[in-house]
C-alpha cells in the first residue's frame, strides 16, 4: 500500500495540478485507462468544489489530497443508503481499491444539499424558469460537481462538518495488477 | 494544455472553436467570450468541442449559462462533439437532453436550418 499526499493552495490554477497528479498515481497503480479518465475528472470536481468553498470561507487555508493504492474495503464500511453491493471477493480476499480523499476546511453549512447532490443539480438546470437568477454561471448549482463525482466514482462518501468537508472516492484495482510488478 | 479560443461567422451562425482544457481555472474565459458574442448580437452559436481535452462541471455551467443567454433572445446554442470522454460528462449530468450535440459544424447548422 502506498500513499501520496498533496497540499494545494485554494486557487483554481492548482486544480489541474491535482487532477494530473491523481491520474499519474492511478496509472502507476495499474488502474485501467477508462477509469483513469474518471479519476481525473472526479478529483478535479472535488478540488474545484473545495476551492470554491475556501474562496468564500477561508481562502488562505490549503486543501489536502490523499491518494492511496491498495486500500481494502472493510466489511460493513461503504456509503450509506443506496450503497452498491459490497466489494467482490477474489480468492477469498477483498479486492484492493485506489482511494482519493479530498479534504477542505470550509464549514459545511449546507450539509443537506451536499447529501443530496442530484436534487440540487436539477434545481440548477431549470433553464426556462423565470425565477432562475440572472448572471448565468454564478447562479448555477454547485451540486453539479458532486453529482458528477457520484456518477464517476465507484464508491463515494461525502462527510460535511463544521470543520470542513471530506470527499472520499475509490475505484477497484484489478487484483493481478495490484500485486504485479510496476512497469513504470 | 491551456485553453485556446477562436470564433468565426458562418451565415447567421457564430462558430466558437474551443481547444484544450475547460475547467475551474479556464472556464471564465469561455464565459466572457460567450457573453461578449451575445452582447454583440450573435444569438445562434455553435461551440465546436472537437479539440477539447478536458471538460468539468464548471465548463458545463458556462455552456448552460451561454444557452440561457441566447434563449433569452430566441437564439440557439449547439455543440459539436464526438469524443466519448467528453460526451460522457454530458450523459452523467443529463445535459444531452438540454443541448443539441452534433457530429460536425455543418451538421449543427443544417439541423437548425431544418427546424
Amino acid at each position: 500500500m502506498a500513499t501520496i499526499t498533496l497540499t494545494i493552495s485554494a486557487l483554481p490554477a492548482h486544480v489541474r495540478t491535482a487532477r494530473l497528479m491523481a491520474a499519474t498515481v492511478a496509472r502507476r497503480a495499474g488502474i485501467a485507462a477508462a477509469a483513469i479518465d474518471e479519476i481525473r475528472l472526479a478529483v478535479g470536481e472535488a478540488c474545484s468544489r473545495a476551492v470554491a468553498a475556501h474562496k468564500v470561507h477561508c481562502p488562505t487555508q490549503p486543501i489536502l489530497l490523499q491518494m492511496t493504492d491498495g486500500t481494502k474495503t472493510a466489511p460493513g464500511r461503504g456509503p450509506d443508503g443506496d450503497a452498491p453491493a459490497p466489494a467482490p471477493h477474489t480468492n477469498g480476499h477483498t479486492v484492493q481499491r485506489f482511494e482519493v480523499v479530498v479534504s477542505d476546511r470550509a464549514p459545511a453549512k449546507d450539509a443537506d444539499g451536499a447529501a443530496d447532490p442530484v436534487n440540487s443539480v436539477l434545481d440548477g438546470l431549470f433553464l426556462d424558469s423565470d425565477d432562475t437568477p440572472p448572471g448565468g454561471i454564478s447562479g448555477f448549482s454547485p451540486g453539479l460537481g458532486l453529482a458528477v463525482i457520484t456518477g464517476l466514482a465507484d464508491e463515494v462518501r461525502i462527510d460535511p462538518s463544521d470543520q470542513g468537508t471530506v470527499v472520499r472516492m475509490s475505484w477497484p484495482m484489478a487484483a493481478e495488477q495490484a500485486h504485479g510488478p510496476s512497469s513504470n | 494544455m491551456d485553453l485556446k479560443l477562436d470564433h468565426y461567422t458562418e451565415g447567421d451562425t457564430e462558430i466558437v472553436v474551443v481547444e484544450g482544457e475547460i475547467d475551474v481555472y479556464t472556464a471564465p474565459r469561455l464565459r466572457e467570450l460567450l457573453i461578449d458574442l451575445v452582447n454583440k448580437g450573435n444569438f445562434h452559436l455553435v461551440v465546436n468541442m472537437e479539440k477539447v481535452e478536458f471538460l468539468d462541471s464548471t465548463g458545463l455551467g458556462v455552456l448552460v449559462g451561454g444557452l440561457k443567454r441566447v434563449r433569452a433572445h430566441d437564439g440557439t446554442l449547439d455543440l459539436v462533439c464526438t469524443q466519448e470522454r467528453i460526451l460522457k460528462i454530458f450523459r452523467i449530468t443529463g445535459l444531452t437532453k438540454v443541448f443539441g450535440i452534433h457530429d460536425s459544424v455543418q451538421d449543427a447548422i443544417d439541423k437548425r436550418s431544418a427546424k
